[in-house]
Formats: C-alpha cells, sequence, structure tokens
C-alpha cells in the first residue's frame, strides 16, 4: 500500500479544521475520506478511532480547565461505552469473516450520516429563518420531563443538574460504544443530540462530557482493534493527528466569526455530501465483481 | 526505492574445476543461480522493482549454445497463503459480495521470466508435468464438496485478479544469455508484493526438452522502522495498541500547548 505524507496531513489539516470549526471530533469525517483514499475499510476504522483520541484529548483539556464537563456522568456513559464497543469488535470480526465488512461500514455511514446530517440541516433552517423573524430559540426546557424520567435506578449528577436513571446512560454509552468500534468514530455527532434532546443535560457540560467519554472509548477501541485485527496504522494515524491537531486550531478561530445557525447549516451540508458520496459507491459496478482477501477469512 | 541486486553467479563460473576433458555426453548439462542477496527490504514508498537473478549452465554443449537452443525459465514464488475469493452481485441495486470460495496455500505472486515465448520452449503437456506457469498452479479449494463449475468459475477469477494486480505476470524475454553460459533473469516485483519467503526457481530446457532445476530462497520483507512496527504490531499487538494510545494523547496535549490561546 503506497500512500503519500503530504495527502494525509492535508486530510488530517481538513478534517482538523472543519472539527475545530464545528466542534465535533472529526472521526465520521476521517473514516470515509480515508476509504475514498482507498485505505481498506477495516484499517480506516481502527486507524479512524486511534486518530480521534487526539483530538478528543485535545479538546478536553480545554473542558477540563474550564470545569464544563461532568466527570461522573462521562463515566457512566463510558462503563456502558466498553460493553458496547466490545460487542462491536465481535462484530467487525464476524463481519469481516463473512466478507461484509466493507458494505456494512458503508452503510451505517449512509444511514447515520443521512439521518444526523439531514436533522441538522431541517433544523439549522428554521433557526435561520426564527432568527430572521427576531425570535431566539430556548433548548432546554426545565421541568419538562419524558418516559426516561420515569425510569429506575436513578442518579444524581450534580455537575449536570440531574436526577436520572442510570439504565438510559449506560444504553445510549454502550450504544455509542459498539458504533464506535464498528465506524471508527467517536460518536459524538451522536451522542450530543443525544444527551441534550434525551437527557436533558445542559449544554454547557454536553461537549466536554462527550469529550470525556469517547477519549475511553476511543482507546479501548483501537487496543481491541489492534489486538484483535493488527488493523492499527500508528503512522497513518499520526500523520492525521499532526495535520488535525493543527487545522483544528484555525478552524476554531475561524468558527467563532459565523453565526451558529449557518455553521450548522454547512456541517450539515458537508454529512450529507459525504453520505451521499458513500452511498453512491455501493450503487456502481465495480471495476470487477470478484475480489481477493489474504486469508481463509 | 530501487532493490540493489549484483551479480554473484559470475563467481560460480570461475568455480568450475578444470576437469580432464571427457565426452561432451558424458556428463549433462547443469543449472544454478545465484542471488547476491537473500534478503531484500521494501519501504512504504515502494512502487515495484525488477529483481535480477543472474545464473550460469555448466557443462553446456558449445554448438546447441550457439544456435540458441538452450532455453532458461526461471520463476519467483511468493509465499503460499490461504486466498478467500468473493463474488459481488446485485442486491436490490447495491454490489454486494455474495459468493466465495476460499483456496489453500495459493502463491501470494508468481513472476516469472522466459529466454523466449512459453510456446516455444515446451509444450502445454511439458509445462503442466512440472507445475511450470501460473496456468498449472494447482489451487486447492478448503472445501472439497464444491460445485467444481464454481470452483472452476472461482480458480479463473483469482489468476485474473492476481495479474490485474502484477502479482502474477510473465515476462518473455525476460531471461538473456550474456554468453554462451552465463545468463541473467529480470523478475517483476508487484508493489504490493508479500512479505515473506520467495523461492526462485530456474528451469533448463534443451531443444524443448526439459533437463534441470535448481532453486534459491529470497526473503521479502519491509525496510528499517516499517519492519519493526510491522513485525511490533503481530507479536505485542497489546502493547502496540497501548503505545498508539499513548502516541495519540501526546500529540493532541502537545497540540493544546503549542497551540493554546485561552
Amino acid at each position: 500500500m503506497s500512500v503519500n505524507v503530504f495527502v494525509l496531513l492535508a486530510m488530517g489539516g481538513a478534517v482538523g479544521f472543519l472539527s475545530g470549526m464545528f466542534g465535533v471530533g472529526g472521526g465520521f469525517l476521517i473514516t470515509p475520506l480515508l476509504i475514498f483514499y482507498n485505505i481498506p475499510p477495516a484499517i480506516a476504522v481502527a486507524t479512524g478511532a486511534n486518530q480521534v483520541i487526539a483530538s478528543s484529548f485535545s479538546g478536553a483539556l480545554a473542558h477540563f480547565k474550564r470545569k464544563s464537563l461532568d466527570v461522573k456522568l462521562g463515566t457512566v456513559l463510558l462503563a456502558g461505552g466498553i460493553v458496547g464497543a466490545s460487542i462491536g469488535a465481535f462484530v467487525f470480526a464476524y463481519l469481516r469473516r463473512l466478507g461484509q465488512l466493507d458494505l456494512i461500514v458503508s452503510l451505517l455511514y449512509v444511514v447515520f450520516l443521512g439521518v444526523v446530517g439531514g436533522l441538522m440541516l431541517m433544523e439549522s433552517v428554521r433557526a435561520i429563518r426564527r432568527s430572521r423573524g427576531g425570535q431566539t430559540a430556548t433548548l432546554r426546557k426545565p421541568g419538562q420531563h419524558n418516559w426516561i424520567h420515569r425510569l429506575p435506578l436513578k442518579m444524581r449528577f450534580r455537575a449536570s443538574k440531574l436526577f436520572v436513571s442510570v439504565i438510559p446512560v449506560v444504553v445510549l454509552g454502550a450504544f455509542i460504544g459498539f458504533l464506535a468500534s464498528i465506524m471508527g468514530v467517536g460518536g459524538g455527532f451522536i451522542m450530543v443530540p443525544a444527551l441534550i434532546y434525551l437527557l436533558k443535560v445542559p449544554t454547557n457540560v454536553v461537549i466536554g462530557t462527550s469529550l470525556f467519554q469517547i477519549i475511553f472509548v476511543a482507546a479501548f477501541t483501537t487496543i481491541i482493534h489492534s489486538t484483535a485485527n493488527q488493523s492499527v496504522d500508528v503512522v497513518l494515524a499520526f500523520l492525521l493527528m499532526v495535520g488535525g491537531v493543527a487545522g483544528a486550531q484555525y478552524g476554531a478561530r475561524v468558527g467563532q466569526r459565523l453565526r451558529g445557525e449557518q455553521l450548522r447549516a454547512l456541517l450539515a451540508l458537508l454529512v450529507l455530501a459525504v453520505a451521499l458520496r458513500l452511498g453512491f459507491d455501493l450503487f456502481v459496478q465495480p471495476e470487477s465483481v470478484y475480489s481477493l482477501s489474504t486469508g481463509a477469512m | 526505492m530501487r532493490a540493489r541486486f549484483l551479480a554473484a553467479a559470475t563467481s560460480l563460473l570461475l568455480l568450475l574445476p578444470a576437469l580432464p576433458v571427457r565426452a561432451q555426453d558424458e556428463i549433462p548439462e547443469n543449472i544454478q543461480i545465484g542471488l547476491s542477496t537473500d534478503q531484500v527490504s521494501i519501504t512504504s514508498d515502494f512502487s515495484g522493482a525488477e529483481l535480477t537473478i543472474f545464473g550460469a549452465l555448466d557443462n553446456a554443449d558449445p554448438l546447441v549454445a550457439r544456435q540458441g537452443r538452450y532455453d532458461v525459465v526461471v520463476v519467483l514464488e511468493g509465499p503460499p497463503r490461504a486466498v478467500t475469493v468473493r463474488k459481488k452481485t446485485r442486491v436490490l441495486g447495491m454490489w454486494i459480495n455474495t459468493e466465495s470460495v476460499i483456496f489453500r496455500d495459493v502463491p501470494e505472486s508468481y513472476s516469472m521470466a522466459l529466454t523466449r515465448a512459453p510456446q516455444d520452449i515446451s509444450t502445454p503437456d511439458g509445462y503442466k508435468r512440472l507445475a511450470l506457469g501460473a496456468d498449472n498452479l494447482h489451487f486447492q479449494p478448503l472445501k472439497a464438496d464444491g460445485d467444481p463449475k464454481t470452483i472452476e468459475e472461482f480458480t479463473e477469477a483469482l489468476l485474473q485478479r492476481k495479474e490485474a494486480l502484477g502479482l502474477y505476470s510473465t515476462q518473455t524475454g525476460g531471461v538473456r544469455f550474456l554468453s554462451q553460459s552465463l545468463f541473467r533473469a529480470s523478475l517483476k516485483l508487484a508493489p504490493n508484493v508479500a512479505v515473506g519467503t520467495h523461492r526462485a526457481r530456474a528451469y533448463l530446457f534443451r531443444n524443448s526438452v526439459f533437463l534441470r532445476e535448481t532453486s534459491a530462497q529470497l526473503t521479502i520483507r519491509k525496510a528499517g522502522l516499517e519492519q519493526r512496527l510491522y513485525e511490533f504490531a503481530h507479536q505485542n499487538s497489546l502493547i502496540y495498541g497501548i503505545a498508539a494510545v499513548l502516541i495519540a494523547i501526546i500529540t493532541g496535549w502537545l497540540g493544546r500547548i503549542i497551540f493554546r490561546k485561552d
């Protein structure tokens, strides 16, 4: 496999720029980009997880300093995350043996990026219209409860000012851990909306908490992939990290100058574009219908 | 990178003992090949190379040699590995792997060089008896009870894919006689050549009749740091994974320090 160092640095830089601008981890862009660059999906996923650690750690440090994260909530999410990631790694190896890994990874990306991108676009367009009408949006309506708040095993999360059952927290963590190990993402793009809309966590601690648990889930995923599949490429990951960490700083500065709704609309369009491209590839006749893979998998 | 190879076989000629003159037909011809190195290192930007193997004929009949009726076929065969061949078909408009056949002990690569076109050196039967040429490799399916038609289709697909990837190749004229008894073979190493032990074999023909064969081993490995990383990733995968995590954390932390704005 021959790859170009500068292409990888640029790729990391571009994704880092976007992730800094939009405040996302960027894993959901790195893995598809690596696949577009003809890196085998198994390597792209495992290496993507490795890269996610660097960007999340960098981001989480800032939140640690500002104390805008809920360590207790993050730890409970993490407990679920580890379980989910373990199951994910199992399923990953099984799909690889079946020869369906590439398909499932692409399908998961198409579905999740499509849904998340679509929802974000609708929401941001609505917000842009509303702000033109002169109103301001409120995300959290205090005192509002849903079925999730009626579940047993309640626990108090002081930093989030929450008193909620651990069941949905662990399940959410497990679900995202599962996706993280199959898709090579941190899962922030699902975690953040889920924390805000489902668990009603205050927005100021959401991103920090999400990043905090992503570090550990991504670290766990990286170790599992490297022991079970030897599919982590540290050189590849390192180049992406260096580009990514540098790009993120400039992205963050540009992001501060743009309006929130417009920023979200842009990100939504980008996410949809990646989903479309991945989906399109599934329907195009391959150069050869036959493919080889070494090993009796 | 260009693989570095030197002629080592020249010395073989000089070592030939000065035997007393005997009738030519009493001493059969022999073939020898020499590799200047038993290890080839490839770097990550390796984009394929030519591997040169030198060889010599002993006791060559000068008359036959002058008429160019000696032919040499040199093959470099990669390490045998199990290979899964998958076929995609259209399901709900999407191209999905639906069928697969696993073959045992398929050489990772098979690079062949000949003095002349294959049909001018020996007959198809002759090649078959020697199991010489990619077409005569016998691919054994892992499950013996498969449909013979399917097996045939996938065997054909396996050969085609290997050729398309440049892993199986044939170079007519890739073996050249430098003198009456000294020859040089140029074999192709594909960019994605497998690491491991490769076997070089040389076959000698006279008037389209097979005489002798000889072989030598060659190890292909990744160069320096990459080889160490590759070995480390496979032998100490847990430590490798932990190291990957630590590198990521340090990179993230350094990035924070270098670019800190708050």
